[in-house]
């Protein structure tokens, strides 16, 4: 939780005490009146109840004393909000868990609402770096409300809500990237700028797929807590789970756990994870190989030779989509070796991933029948282009056959036409 | 002698010397529009074209979802000589559909369907609506994408008409979507039903032509205008057009041999910039200009019963034209031809830029 929120949590007593002269006699009838009544104060003292009619809590039926507790049947205000009848103002930021947890650690309760909601995120909770915090004192970790919103607590699936998968990444930056907030706790303040940069918040803003990992898919989100070096991969390998499964049984596994260098991290980085491409792998420059291996070892000489792989069969793709385009492009029918184009793309889309066995037979494995089709491809090109000229060589000699007959034709009518103009054999109906 | 006997043997039995007679005495008149007699026999040999070619490709072509854009696609690339077949078939058709435009064209414009022609003209129009029914069956053949999304929107059109319309889609489509089921009937049309009708059509067309002879212009004086023999100067004529159409053809076919496209998939999303074949175009772009709602009506049922009502027109102009030759009723039928072909060309144009 940020100042500003910390600041205006300290001032609700205020607000909840005005808005609470009324409070009493219209929870006698019905606390959603009280809403109403509270609804047509003016300024700060709204808020509550104007949020309030967008939550899903609200949605659901329930009101004020649903939370806040009290005994919403008695006339007197003051009997009607006394903490001994459970009335709780305002909770603590220590109180928030089990505040919320009231009703959302009840499995029994919460199957009346939604039998597939979790029930496990109070005590979730408390496994994360936020509620450990919390539990020892610290009072401006987040809890509950400082994600969810207070009042104004809405669906996890709705897309206006501060938890969205769209809206994580701001929500966790209003603490994290915070660098006067986040002072003391001596972590980095820039996760959100890198992320921000990353293929997958290009995926989540750009081309809307909120299946692309946001914060809390990787750390968690109750029991969000930064993946220790040794959980990286399991962490990233629950989308990438090929590449983890490769790397798991590679010979980097034992350095970089030997190393403590956190693994996919290793090479990829972390929350600006950039689109992964060829040059990172190799002994060139923007290679991430050579960070650790120099000239003359054996990791050196294995990058070198992935790369070369998977340059060979890239130019060969490259080279025969070159020529099966120019032989479409000159009207020839080439969509079957173009099709089968697409097979050799996957091969190189699998040796990509194969890289991360750091074993170069295993690459080979498969741009050795990736080369071959687009050899294949390479050479339906050559004979589309080939059976082109074919046929412009054939129209050329069919051309001049059917000129000539043309030609001899028209002269046959002309001879046959002067020879009638000769003979006075013009016809003429009037004459 | 024996060329003789074998003549008069078929002479006592199909009457061949007459049918010689008559050809030799079988006249052309020559004037300043005699060039557009030559379109009609262009037609007709661009007809022919089609059913050669399109009989070598039902050696090969299979009607299914399944296998049509395949079987094209072994036509093209397999075949020996299947990629000129496939492409003549595909450019003597739009060629044919051209030169049959002109041709209607230009008999409107010379009133060549003064009395006693309206039949002829008649078996015309009606042959010009079968040769654009061929143009659409045929498109949905290769069951390739952009033919798929045309023939839904084609259909879908028909299928707007008040009353008949649905049961017309459902005709069509043999169903309520464009299926496996709608090429195989599309098929059956373009090879069975249309063929049958343009064959019987064509015989009473140029059986007439051959009754009632070439029309000449009313400007000119039927009695004392020259003319040409039929056979040979004529033929010959004509054969240097058909052989020069031969030519056009193969340049075409071999130059801009005919796109196949990609496979129809039902299940993906309409590709942008579905067009129908050029000739539908300025239909289809007019459909597009037309406000949704006219007053009270639909805009689309409203452009759809116009261009019916249009085609009604154009089957009945020897009957609206009743004196051809008053020379106010010239300019009214020669301005609506003008416009009519003003508002084809711009539409089309227009179809294409946008």
């Amino acid at each position: 939780m940020n100042q500003q929120e910390n600041e205006s949590y300290k001032r609700q007593p205020s607000l909840i005490s005005k808005a609470g002269l009324l409070l009493p006699r219209a929870v006698k009838r019905c606390c959603s009146l009280a809403l109403i009544s509270m609804a047509g104060l003016e300024g700060r003292l709204s808020a509550p109840v104007s949020q309030m009619n967008d939550s899903i809590h609200h949605q659901r039926g329930l009101s004020c004393n649903d939370c806040h507790g009290g005994d919403p049947t008695l006339e007197d205000e003051r009997a009607s909000m006394d903490p001994r009848k459970g009335y709780i103002a305002r909770p603590q930021p220590a109180q928030v868990p089990a505040f919320c947890g009231k009703c959302h650690s009840d499995a029994y309760l919460m199957k009346k609402f939604n039998p597939a909601l979790r029930v496990d995120q109070e005590q979730e909770y408390f496994t994360s770096m936020h509620g450990r915090l919390l539990q020892s004192g610290d009072q401006r970790v987040a809890t509950c409300i400082s994600c969810h919103g207070s009042h104004n607590i809405r669906s996890v699936s709705d897309a206006l809500s501060s938890v969205y998968a769209t809206n994580v990444a701001e929500t966790c930056a209003k603490c994290h990237a915070n660098a006067d907030y986040m002072r003391g706790y001596q972590i980095p303040t820039d996760q959100y700028a890198n992320y921000k940069t990353s293929v997958h918040a290009r995926a989540l803003y750009e081309r809307q797929d909120v299946s692309a990992p946001t914060c809390n898919d990787c750390h968690g989100n109750h029991g969000a807590t930064p993946p220790g070096v040794a959980s990286v991969a399991n962490v990233c390998g629950q989308c990438h789970a090929r590449q983890s499964e490769l790397f798991q049984s590679s010979p980097h596994k034992a350095v970089f756990d030997e190393r403590q260098i956190g693994e996919c991290i290793g090479c990829h980085s972390n929350h600006g994870i950039k689109q992964p491409g060829d040059q990172m792998l190799g002994v060139g420059s923007g290679a991430v190989c050579i960070n650790c291996h120099k000239q003359g070892d054996t990791g050196y000489a294995v990058a070198a030779a992935m790369r070369s792989k998977i340059d060979d069969l890239s130019a060969s793709i490259d080279r025969s989509n070159g020529i099966l385009n120019r032989a479409e492009r000159a009207g020839m029918e080439v969509s079957r070796p173009k099709f089968d184009m697409r097979e050799a793309i996957d091969e190189l889309t699998h040796a990509r991933v194969l890289i991360h066995t750091s074993s170069t037979a295993e690459v080979e494995k498969v741009t050795g029948p990736g080369l071959d089709i687009a050899k294949k491809g390479y050479q339906a090109g050559v004979a589309a282009l080939v059976e082109r000229s074919y046929r412009r060589k054939g129209l050329a000699v069919s051309l001049f056959f059917i000129l000539f007959l043309a030609a001899l034709i028209y002269l046959k009518v002309r001879e046959i036409e002067s020879r009638e103009a000769g003979g006075g054999l013009s016809s003429n109906e009037a004459a | 002698m024996r060329a003789e006997t074998i003549r008069a043997w078929l002479d006592e039995r199909m009457a061949i010397n007459s049918l010689a007679e008559a050809a030799r005495h079988k006249e052309i008149p020559l004037h300043r529009q005699t060039v557009w007699y030559y379109f009609g026999g262009v037609t007709l040999f661009l007809f022919t074209v089609q059913v050669v070619t399109g009989i070598l490709l039902l050696l090969y072509y299979r009607p299914s979802a399944e296998n049509a854009f395949e079987s094209v696609q072994f036509i093209m690339t397999e075949v020996k000589f299947g990629w000129l077949i496939r492409s003549v078939h595909s450019w003597s058709a739009n060629l044919m559909i051209a030169t049959l435009f002109i041709h209607m064209f230009s008999v409107y414009f010379l009133r060549a369907y003064r009395p006693p022609r309206e039949m002829t003209w008649l078996s015309g129009v009606l042959l010009l609506f079968i040769a654009i029914g061929f143009g659409f069956s045929g498109y949905l053949l290769p069951w390739n994408k952009l033919a798929f999304f045309a023939t839904k929107v084609g259909t879908e059109i028909a299928g707007v008409v008040p009353l008949v319309g649905r049961p017309v889609l459902r005709f069509l489509r043999g169903g309520d979507d464009v299926t496996g089921g709608t090429l195989t009937r599309f098929f059956g049309f373009h090879v069975a039903v249309l063929p049958a009708m343009a064959t019987a059509l064509i015989t009473i067309h140029v059986l007439l032509v051959q009754l009632h002879g070439m029309s000449v212009p009313a400007r000119y004086d039927e009695k004392s205008v020259k003319r040409m023999k039929f056979f040979p100067n004529f033929f010959l004529r004509d054969l240097i057009g058909w052989i020069l159409a031969i030519g056009v053809l193969a340049a075409l076919a071999a130059l801009f041999p005919w796109e196949l496209g990609e496979k129809a998939d039902p299940f993906a999303p309409a590709p942008a910039g579905i067009k129908p074949e050029w000739y539908f175009i300025f239909m289809f772009q007019t459909l597009k200009f037309i406000p949704a709602k006219i007053l009270i009506f639909d805009g689309e049922v409203i452009g759809i019963l116009a261009f019916g009502l249009c085609g009604l027109l154009l089957f009945l102009v020897p009957f609206l034209d009743k004196s051809p030759v008053h020379p106010k009723r010239r300019l009214i039928f020669n301005l609506c031809g003008v416009l009519a072909l003003l508002y084809i060309a711009v539409m089309t144009i227009v179809g294409y830029l946008t």
